[in-house]
């Protein structure tokens, strides 16, 4: 489905440490896609980060940037996910 | 703009309330398919099923990966066998169901619908033949599910089928033993069965439907369950509320993805199927959501009412969703594919006699329910006429899947793995119907002023 943007939404869930912000940042220049808005929350330790890109020409389904995202998570001891934003604009949005 | 309690929100559904897509079901039309031979027509349907839907599972996998929503299966329903073999003259129809199966196996769907017939009003040869082959092709196929319509509410209720339906099921869970009578779980009598039904065992591409068309089941009793953890001990308009405003979220999700599928496929989009599917995993249950309201267990007083109203809030929620909602559409109740439902008929507190009261509230009907396998063939015809009764005089789909699994009995459960879960063997009304039974003919259909 053609959607007027190609933003997606990137969740990252865990135990906080030190340079996860970094590390996903980088990885996403890396991949030339931008960060158009970041929010972050510690909440009872849990680490929250949620990120809005600017996927360009990228497609989720067709790129390995989600399998790049999951193996960092691995790696961090986080879940990293990624959607398209047309998802929560379907729910959340008459 | 999304507010993060939303994303956190949405990613809850989907990481801890088992908020899934159930199926993606392509829906095939095999009219041109029929010749005047045997191979021939399986050739054509095998190589119509495989040109049509060969790439279903790799677009169902695509845009999961895109939304990071789970698409549990990949599904096909085709025109009703009994329609499209009628004309090669065969005494035995395994072979299309063979065919369906190979064809399945090819395209690496998990189900594929339609060994069917509708005999609401009486058989043709061809339907005759279908029936009599359903035992030996659930037996030798793996994915292929066979239903019939015995019943609807403008023909009345085919008790020949009715009676003929017991004996078929008899002998399915007879070949299938082996397996505890794995065979009837994939068959399914309806009345007033719908034609774009999403769901198996029951699905089929109707004679009414488009040579090919898109048709999505959507799931998440856990999502209902866990908003109505936020209103406790509120009144009931507050729940049906809450009810509404979490089937629209999920119905939204599914009309996204039925709508993507779609357009992928350059196949049109057909309806979705806003059920409540359970499954046997903790926190996906109907059962534990009746609980919720705050029922004890289910199947105690209270139940059916508060499935009539979680039924109705869903359909109303969904429906402001999408615009196209078909199937069948409502709260599930099936015992094996529900671990609440599991525990209260294990406990003794659901019965069947309960739920086909609670049937007369819902989508479908008597889903999925172990019974012992000495019940006889008339018993089970009974069963099914209570129910077909119930959808008939109602105006409304009513199912029965029932499993007699030989050499058990009450006490004993069948484990049969997977979605299909595992039953508990319920009591039956031992008292005999075989006269009723044995009389055939029709039940004629309902006159519908003087509703009361």
């Amino acid at each position: 489905m053609k959607s007027e943007k190609n933003t997606a939404v990137i969740s990252v869930i865990g135990k906080d440490k030190v340079g996860i912000i970094a590390k996903v940042s980088t990885l996403l220049s890396e991949n030339n896609i931008n960060i158009n808005d970041i929010s972050q929350t510690i909440l009872d330790d849990i680490f929250t980060m949620i990120m809005l890109v600017d996927l360009k020409d990228h497609e989720i389904e067709n790129s390995d940037i989600k399998d790049k995202l999951n193996a960092l998570g691995d790696e961090l001891g986080v879940i990293i996910t990624i959607q398209h934003t047309d998802l929560f604009d379907k729910m959340h949005r008459i | 703009m999304i507010t993060d309690f939303e994303i956190l929100e949405t990613m809850k559904m989907f990481n801890e309330q088992h908020l899934d897509i159930r199926t993606i079901t392509m829906g095939i039309s095999l009219m041109d398919c029929a010749s005047s031979s045997v191979d021939e027509t399986c050739k054509r349907i095998y190589d119509k099923i495989c040109r049509y839907a060969g790439n279903l599972v790799e677009v169902g996998e695509k845009i999961s990966k895109k939304y990071g929503v789970p698409i549990i299966h990949k599904r096909i329903s085709v025109t009703p066998i009994s329609i499209v073999a009628a004309s090669c003259g065969a005494t035995d129809y395994t072979p299309f169901a063979k065919t369906l199966d190979k064809a399945a196996m090819a395209c690496g769907v998990n189900f594929v619908g339609g060994f069917s017939a509708l005999v609401q009003k009486g058989y043709t040869n061809s339907d005759k033949v279908l029936i009599e082959s359903i035992p030996e092709a659930l037996a030798s196929t793996s994915y292929v599910c066979s239903s019939v319509n015995l019943a609807s509410t403008r023909t009345g209720i085919n008790m020949d089928a009715v009676r003929d339906m017991g004996r078929i099921i008899k002998k399915t869970a007879e070949l299938t033993k082996d397996n505890d009578a794995l065979g009837c779980a994939k068959l399914v009598v309806f009345a007033n069965a719908p034609e774009d039904n999403p769901f198996m065992a029951g699905a089929f591409l109707g004679p009414g439907e488009p040579e090919c068309v898109i048709n999505v089941g959507i799931s998440g009793p856990g999502v209902v369950k866990h908003a109505l953890e936020e209103v406790r001990g509120r009144d009931l308009g507050t729940v049906a509320e809450t009810i509404k405003k979490a089937a629209f979220k999920i119905t939204r999700v599914g009309e996204l993805v039925a709508r993507e599928a779609s357009e992928r496929l350059g196949v049109p989009f057909g309806i979705i199927d806003l059920s409540l599917a359970p499954t046997p995993a903790v926190g996906d249950s109907v059962a534990r959501l009746l609980e919720e309201f705050g029922l004890e267990t289910c199947g105690t007083w209270g139940t059916t009412a508060a499935l009539a109203m979680l039924n109705d809030a869903v359909k109303k929620g969904g429906t402001m969703a999408s615009s196209f909602v078909g199937g069948l559409s409502g709260a599930f109740i099936p015992v094996s594919e529900d671990e609440g439902m599991i525990a209260a008929a294990a406990s003794g507190s659901l019965k069947l006699e309960k739920l086909e009261a609670m049937t007369c509230v819902c989508s479908v009907g008597l889903d999925m329910i172990a019974v012992p396998g000495d019940t006889t063939a008339e018993t089970i015809s009974g069963i099914i006429a209570d129910e077909m009764a119930l959808g008939t005089f109602n105006n409304k789909t009513t199912a029965v899947r029932l499993i007699p699994v030989p050499g058990k009995g009450v006490g004993d459960s069948v484990e049969f793995g997977g979605l299909l879960g595992m039953a508990p063997i319920m009591d039956v009304n031992k008292a005999s119907c075989a006269d009723f039974i044995n009389r055939g003919g029709r039940i004629p259909a309902p006159i519908h002023s003087m509703r009361n």
